[in-house]
C-alpha cells in the first residue's frame, strides 16, 4: 500500500471510530468539553505513532505467542510518559482527563493497529500508519467535542459563544448534551452524514 | 360524503408522478386514506380478502378518542391551578377551560407541526406512504409535560423523538422505544430546571393574554415533588393554599401535575374505551397494577425514613403522578409492549414494580413510570424471544415423551 494511501485513508474511508467502531468508549468519556478532547486526540497521535514504530521495529524478534503482552508492554510504557508529561505540563487538563489517559492502554484501536499493521509492515510506513489513525480519531473527537460543549455548556474552549441575550430570550443548555448517551447519538449522526456520501461503505440491504 | 369523495378524485392526478404537486404526494395519499379506507389490498386480483375496517389509521383514532377525557380534564385542570393560584374563591367553568385550552393549544399545535413534519418529509424521501403513528404521539407529548413547557423545547425534544426513535428504525412499527416517552425523557435530561421542581407544574403565565398572569416565582411542587421534604411515617401532600391532598383528590385529579396525567378517573374513562374497542391489552393493564401494587406494599413492609415515598400507600402510588396514565397508555403501546400472552404479563408486571423502585428507592427521580416503561420497552423482545424458547422447549419434550411411550 503506498505511504500517501496508509497516511491519509483512516481520516475518512477508513477511519477508525466511525467505519471500524474503535475506540467508542472514550469518545462518550472525555468530549463533553472541546479542550480535553483535543488533548486526549493528541495523546493517543503520540502513543500510537511510537507504539507502532517500536513494535515495528521489533516485529521480527517477538514470539508469536506472547505478542499481546510485549504489544501491552509497549503501549504501557507510552502510556505513563505521556501522563507524566500532561500531569507535569497541564495539570488542569490532566486531572479532568483522570483515568481516561490510562485508559489509551486499553483503546482498541491501539491494538488494532499494533496487531493490523506494525506487525507486518515496515518502521516508516506503521509511523505514518500510526499518525493518521491517530488524526482520525482526534477529528471524531473533536467535532464531537464542539458539538457538546457548544450545545451543553455554550461555550468553546472554555470561552462564552452563546451570546448572554439568548439566555436571557429563555434559551437554555442542553443538559443532555453534557451526559454521554448524547455523544452515542452525535457519532451516530457523523457515521449517517458521513455513510450518505460515501455510498460504498453502505451494507448491501 | 361523496362530494368529499369527489373532490379528492378530482385533484388527486396532481399528486401523482409528474403531477404539479408531486412533492406533496405523501401528505395527499395520507389525508385520502384517512378519509377513506383504501381500495387496494394486498393481493390484485384472484384471491378473496376479507378485509376489517381497522386498520393503523383507526386504530390511532380510537386512542386519540380515549385521550380525550384526559384532555379535556388537563384544559379544565390547568385553568382550576391558575385560579387558585391566583387566590380565587370560584372558578367559572368556561373561563377555566378557554384558559387550559390556550394554554396547551401552541403546544399540540407545536407537536403536530414538527412531528409530522418530519414523518412526511421522510416519507416523501423514502417514497412511502406517509405512516400515521404520529397521531397518537402528537397528542400524547404535550399531555405528559407540565402545561407551559417553553415551545421551542417541545420542538427540538419532538424532532429529536421523531428522527432518533423512530425514522432511523424504520418509522411507525419499527421504534424499540415509545415515542412520546422518548420526549418526555429528552426533555427531562436536556431540561430539568423545566421538567422538574416545584416551579413548573402549575400555569402561571396569561396565554394569548387571556387570564392573569401571576408573579414571577411562584411554586407549589406536585404530589410527589414534595415527598423529598417529609419524613415520618405518615406522608401529606398539601395543593396550592396548603389545603391537604387526599386520595380522593388524587383520584378525581385537581392536583398539580403534568397536562394529562393527574385525573386517574378520565385515565380510567379512557382505558374502558380502549378495551372495549379491542385496541389496548388488558393483560398489561392489568399487570401494571399488580406490579406497582406489589411493590407499592413491599416497600410500605419495609418502610424507612431514609426513603420517604416508602410509606406512600401501595393505592395512593397508583393514584399520584403519571403511573395510570402509563400504565394505560403508554405501557400498552402494541409496537414496543411484549406481545405474546406470557410476555405481556412480566412485562406490564415488571413495569409496574419498576416504576414503584425507581419512585421510592431513587430519590434523585420523583417518578419513576417513564423510565420504568423506556427500561422495559427494551426488554420486551427478549422477553417474548424467551418465552417462545420456553414454549418451543415445552412442545419438544412432550413429543420426545410421546415417540418414547410408543
Amino acid at each position: 500500500m503506498a505511504n500517501k494511501s496508509v497516511f491519509f485513508n483512516p481520516f475518512s474511508k477508513d477511519n477508525p471510530v466511525i467505519v471500524q467502531i474503535l475506540g467508542i468508549c472514550s469518545v462518550l468519556a472525555v468530549t463533553a468539553k472541546l479542550e480535553p478532547a483535543i488533548v486526549m486526540g493528541l495523546s493517543v497521535i503520540a502513543v500510537l505513532a511510537f507504539s507502532n514504530v517500536i513494535i515495528s521495529l521489533i516485529r521480527n524478534t517477538i514470539p508469536t505467542n506472547i505478542r499481546i503482552i510485549v504489544q501491552l508492554v509497549v503501549v504501557a510504557g507510552l502510556v505513563v510518559i505521556v501522563s507524566q508529561l500532561l500531569q507535569a505540563y497541564a495539570y488542569d487538563v490532566s486531572k479532568q482527563l483522570s483515568v481516561f489517559i490510562g485508559l489509551i492502554i486499553t483503546n482498541c484501536i491501539l491494538m488494532g493497529r499494533l496487531e493490523a499493521f506494525a506487525m507486518a509492515n515496515r518502521p516508516w510506513p506503521s509511523f505514518l500508519d500510526g499518525v493518521g489513525n491517530g488524526i482520525g480519531y482526534t477529528i471524531i473527537l473533536v467535532i464531537v467535542g464542539f458539538f457538546r460543549e457548544l450545545l451543553g455548556s455554550g461555550t468553546l474552549l472554555g470561552f462564552q459563544i452563546v451570546p448572554q441575550c439568548f439566555y436571557e430570550a429563555g434559551y437554555v443548555n442542553n443538559g443532555l448534551m453534557i451526559l454521554p448517551p448524547m455523544a452515542l447519538v452525535l457519532v451516530a449522526c457523523i457515521i449517517w452524514v458521513h455513510r450518505s456520501f460515501n455510498k460504498d461503505l453502505q451494507e448491501k440491504q | 360524503m361523496s362530494k368529499l369523495r369527489n373532490y379528492l378524485d378530482k385533484i388527486k392526478p396532481n399528486f401523482e408522478e409528474g403531477g404539479k404537486l408531486q412533492a406533496f404526494r405523501s401528505v395527499y395519499d395520507g389525508m385520502e386514506t384517512f378519509l377513506y379506507t383504501p381500495k387496494t389490498t394486498s393481493a390484485p386480483s384472484g384471491a378473496v380478502h376479507i378485509h376489517d375496517s381497522i386498520d393503523s389509521k383507526r386504530t390511532m383514532i380510537i386512542v386519540v378518542c380515549a385521550l380525550l377525557p384526559c384532555f379535556l380534564f388537563g384544559m379544565y385542570n390547568t385553568g382550576y391551578q391558575h385560579w387558585l393560584a391566583a387566590g380565587a374563591t370560584e372558578f367559572p367553568f368556561w373561563e377555566l377551560m378557554i384558559y387550559g385550552f390556550l394554554t396547551i393549544l401552541p403546544r399540540v399545535a407545536v407537536a403536530y407541526i414538527v412531528g409530522l413534519g418530519i414523518e412526511f418529509t421522510f416519507a416523501q424521501i423514502k417514497k412511502e406512504e406517509i405512516q400515521e403513528g404520529f397521531l397518537v404521539t402528537g397528542i400524547l407529548v404535550p399531555m405528559i409535560c407540565p402545561a407551559e413547557i417553553p415551545l421551542w423545547m417541545l420542538a427540538v425534544a419532538v424532532a429529536f423523538a421523531v428522527i432518533f426513535a423512530k425514522e432511523v428504525f424504520g418509522g411507525t412499527g419499527y421504534n424499540v422505544l415509545n415515542v412520546a416517552l422518548v420526549t418526555r425523557a429528552f426533555l427531562f435530561f436536556a431540561y430539568p430546571a423545566q421538567m422538574s421542581g416545584d416551579k413548573v407544574y402549575v400555569a402561571t403565565n396569561a396565554p394569548f393574554g387571556y387570564g392573569e398572569a401571576l408573579a414571577d416565582g411562584f411554586s407549589c411542587a406536585t404530589p410527589l415533588g414534595q415527598i423529598a421534604t417529609q419524613s415520618g411515617p405518615s406522608i401529606e401532600f398539601t395543593g396550592i393554599g396548603g389545603n391537604i391532598i387526599s386520595t380522593w383528590d388524587a383520584f378525581i385529579g385537581l392536583i398539580p401535575g403534568s397536562f394529562g396525567e393527574t385525573s386517574t378517573l378520565c385515565i380510567l374513562i379512557g382505558a374502558i374505551i380502549l378495551l372495549a374497542a379491542g385496541i389496548a391489552s388488558w393483560r398489561i393493564i392489568l399487570s401494571v397494577i399488580a406490579g406497582g401494587l406489589f411493590m407499592g406494599w413491599i416497600a410500605n413492609i419495609f418502610a424507612t425514613p431514609l426513603y420517604p415515598a416508602s410509606y406512600v400507600p401501595a393505592v395512593d402510588q397508583l393514584l399520584l403522578g403519571g403511573f395510570a396514565f402509563a400504565a394505560v397508555f403508554m405501557a400498552t403501546d402494541p409496537v414496543t409492549a411484549a406481545r405474546t400472552t406470557t410476555g405481556k404479563y412480566i412485562y406490564g408486571f415488571l413495569i409496574g414494580a419498576i416504576a414503584i423502585v425507581i419512585r421510592t428507592y431513587n430519590t434523585g427521580y420523583p417518578e419513576g413510570a417513564m423510565l420504568a416503561v423506556l427500561l422495559m420497552n427494551c426488554f420486551a423482545p427478549l422477553i417474548d424471544y424467551c418465552v417462545v424458547q420456553a414454549n418451543m422447549r415445552r412442545r419438544t419434550n412432550r413429543l420426545k415423551a410421546k415417540t418414547s411411550q410408543q
